[in-house]
């Protein structure tokens, strides 16, 4: 029996190499940035806000947060394992130099335009093609550096901005909800990314109205060194609908550089928000050097009657993921929905998941979890159900599957579950798979290469997910995880 | 078609097959019988080119090319089909687009033009009437949720679909009630022809009554000991396997 083992796990081995794929998003910008020196203090914080001539009580918000993160200190819970992050060895804002307000894009320095042609970002609003209209707000590094069809969408009532702009053009706005689903107090690196963030996108949308295209914000990391934090907070009114996409790349370089994010939604009454993210930060190298540490505050609020909100992810990049995207279900008949493909291959690391808040009556929430470990890659998912005492018939169903490939590799699941609520109904099943030499000899059996195989049982196993992406994200999350498109027929 | 020459293989360096010859000509249906652990599976598999099976001597010609040497899809794309004892399931793909992907293989490995979805369901549906499986199966995840006699079904559909040279079939009647085996034997004999060549790996007689073979060998320790015609199967039926093996032992 031993010798059987030992026979598939050799064979399963050369398996890992076939999620192997170049990062084709590692190039380098050369472009002239102004970039803060390394290290934390009062006075960077000073000069972020002045720099992005913030009102008096956005830089006292701040101040307030950096004093807490000061006596926080970094989450050890997580099935993680990294040297800890020298947070004065990081600068904290670097910015590509251009004019300040830019009227058209014909005044973004052509290297930035260039940069988001190499990665297939469309910023330029007259290239796009008919009937994938998508909204895109570019961020590089510290700062937005365009953002399309603002006009079109505010004729729609919908605003699309970036926060910094947002601040100057809706202040009041920006100040009743900043912080109000992910308080600065929340954790050590919300509370970091409160006092340094130094832009992301802001989404209003107005009573009644649904969102006329997608929305996007891509992210790129280019400088050495830096860290980006970014802050993205999305608003929809009663009755509104929203879809809003972000992407990730950055350089491939020896170090590690940290992204702190928060992201918070607001869906009032009846109104829907659908988030997808297709997380590919450098991963580092094949032994583990490099890549960026993705750590992430992510959680919505239904706070009104009937409201939706969902979360799609596909983690394919970092070095090592930390992020629990979660839904407060505050009004009664509220929805709130977590689909996520996480992949981890040679030294990537994923604790990842989501927490999902019973407070409202009938109140019900999907979880679907797809862990793919290879290489030498740690895959854990850890998701709470809370059930409030008040929420009466509250659903909750999760499925966590993890699929293995290689004897390498590791799958943990850390399922919570509080019920203070008789009624309430809470169903949690998880299942662990490898990519079994049956499964893979019966496809080529059939004439199907070895590849090709992989990329079917991979994508079969992550279906449920990507049929939650917007169509053209599925077709490039499907490419990402280096696999044919299938479902093409049947 | 196929021609077995002095065939040794190891599974993880323990001896299975110890000398196997077979020849099996154009058109004709084989019939491989023999007691459990002799190594009939591991005949079949061998010849699909399963990994795990470590062949240390002899030669196996395929339509005159060095089958050995072949990697198993190739092996698949040059018309050597091998039903399943144990069909895999594979969640998440539907069975639809397994057999599009198989079969577009083929096509392509063999410079036919590959199939469009609009030319591909009209050619799975006739397929799929054939052997009489319900059109709802095609949409399943491939074999996930089938009972045993479906899952059997689904590989004569994909043996039907992919009109192979040579089918192996292996112990396609293990599992299966007599109903269900009866529409396998159907659909095994619709595919039966002239051209088309079929090793039958079985423990069992009662699938011989069904699809009759042009030729039985008996497979014990590792070789054949003993073949014949049709009338062999009835007379281990009655004998036993103990009474090939005495003999052959003699």
């Amino acid at each position: 029996m031993d010798n059987k083992k030992l026979v598939m796990s050799n064979s399963e081995k050369d398996l890992a190499p076939m999620l192997q794929r170049d990062y084709a998003e590692g190039f380098v910008t050369d472009i002239d940035s102004e970039t803060l020196p390394p290290g934390l203090d009062e006075d960077v914080i000073r000069t972020i806000s002045e720099k992005k001539n913030e009102p008096e009580w956005m830089l006292r918000w701040r101040l307030e947060a950096f004093q807490r993160w000061l006596k926080m200190t970094p989450p050890r819970w997580a099935h993680l394992h990294h040297p800890p992050v020298d947070f004065q060895g990081i600068s904290y804002y670097s910015a590509p130099k251009q004019k300040d307000l830019l009227d058209s894009l014909d005044e973004v320095d052509p290297k930035l335009l260039e940069t988001y042609e190499k990665l297939g970002i469309p910023i330029d609003e007259q290239k796009m093609l008919a009937g994938v209209k998508v909204a895109v707000d570019a961020v590089f590094d510290s700062v937005s550096v365009a953002t399309t069809f603002k006009q079109t969408l505010l004729d729609a009532g919908v605003i699309f901005f970036p926060i910094s702009e947002a601040l100057q053009e809706y202040p009041e706005l920006v100040k009743q909800y900043l912080g109000s689903v992910v308080p600065s107090s929340d954790n050590f690196y919300a509370a970091l990314n409160s006092a340094v963030f130094s832009d992301g996108s802001f989404v209003y949308i107005p009573k009644g109205v649904r969102c006329p295209m997608e929305l996007s914000t891509y992210f790129r990391i280019n400088e050495m060194n830096t860290g980006q934090f970014e802050r993205t907070l999305i608003v929809a009114e009663e009755d509104s609908y929203v879809s809003y996409l972000e992407g990730c790349t950055a350089p491939m370089r020896d170090e590690n550089q940290l992204h702190a994010a928060v992201v918070e939604l607001v869906a009032m009454k009846g109104a829907e928000i659908k988030y997808s993210t297709v997380q590919n930060w450098y991963p580092g190298d094949e032994n583990g050097k490099g890549g960026i540490y993705n750590f992430v505050t992510k959680r919505g609020a239904c706070r009104g009657q009937g409201a939706k909100i969902s979360w799609t992810q596909v983690e394919t990049g970092s070095a090592i993921t930390w992020k629990y995207p979660s839904v407060l279900l505050e009004g009664d008949d509220t929805i709130g929905e977590f689909y996520s493909v996480a992949l981890t291959n040679n030294y990537q690391q994923a604790d990842t998941g989501t927490k999902m808040i019973h407070i409202g009556k009938n109140s019900r929430s999907t979880i679907i979890s797809k862990g793919i470990s290879a290489g030498k890659g740690q895959n854990a998912y850890r998701g709470l159900v809370k059930v409030l005492k008040g929420a009466e018939n509250a659903r909750n169903y999760s499925q966590c599957d993890s699929l293995l490939m290689g004897d390498q590799c590791g799958a943990h699941t850390f399922p919570y579950m509080e019920v203070k609520n008789p009624s309430a109904v809470v169903e949690h099943e998880a299942t662990t798979s490898r990519i079994g030499e049956d499964q893979l000899f019966y496809c080529r059996q059939r004439g199907l290469s070895e590849e090709d195989a992989v990329s079917m049982i991979v994508n079969g196993f992550c279906k449920e997910v990507f049929k939650e992406l917007p169509m053209e994200f599925a077709v490039e999350a499907q490419k990402l995880l280096g696999i044919s498109l299938e479902g093409s027929v049947g | 078609m196929l021609s077995i020459k002095n065939l040794h293989a190891d599974i993880d360096g323990k001896p299975i097959l110890k000398g196997v010859n077979l020849e099996v000509g154009t058109g004709e249906v084989h019939a491989i019988m023999g007691p459990n652990g002799s190594g009939k599976s591991t005949l079949a598999n061998v010849l699909a080119g399963r990994d795990d099976y470590e062949v240390t001597r002899g030669s196996v010609e395929y339509r005159g090319m060095d089958l050995l040497d072949m990697k198993p899809e190739i092996r698949a794309r040059e018309g050597l089909f091998l039903a399943f004892q144990y069909p895999v399931e594979i969640p998440g793909v539907t069975n639809m687009y397994l057999l599009k992907a198989a079969i577009n293989s083929v096509r392509k490995h063999r410079g036919i033009e590959e199939l469009d979805a609009r030319e591909f369901l009209k050619l799975i549906k006739e397929k799929a009437a054939m052997v009489e499986m319900k059109q709802e199966f095609l949409y399943r995840s491939v074999n996930q949720g089938f009972s045993g006699g479906e899952k059997k079904r689904n590989e004569i559909l994909q043996m039907a679909l992919l009109e192979p040279h040579l089918s192996v079939l292996d112990e396609t009647d293990s599992g299966l009630d007599i109903d269900a085996l009866k529409i396998v034997a159907e659909g095994v004999n619709l595919l039966r022809s002239e051209q088309r060549s079929m090793v039958l790996v079985t423990h069992y007689q009662r699938l011989l009554d069904y699809i009759v073979p042009d030729y039985v060998h008996v497979l014990a320790g590792g070789r054949i000991i003993r073949s014949g015609g049709k009338e062999l199967a009835l007379e281990l039926e009655k004998k036993g396997y103990g009474w090939v093996e005495d003999q052959a032992a003699a």
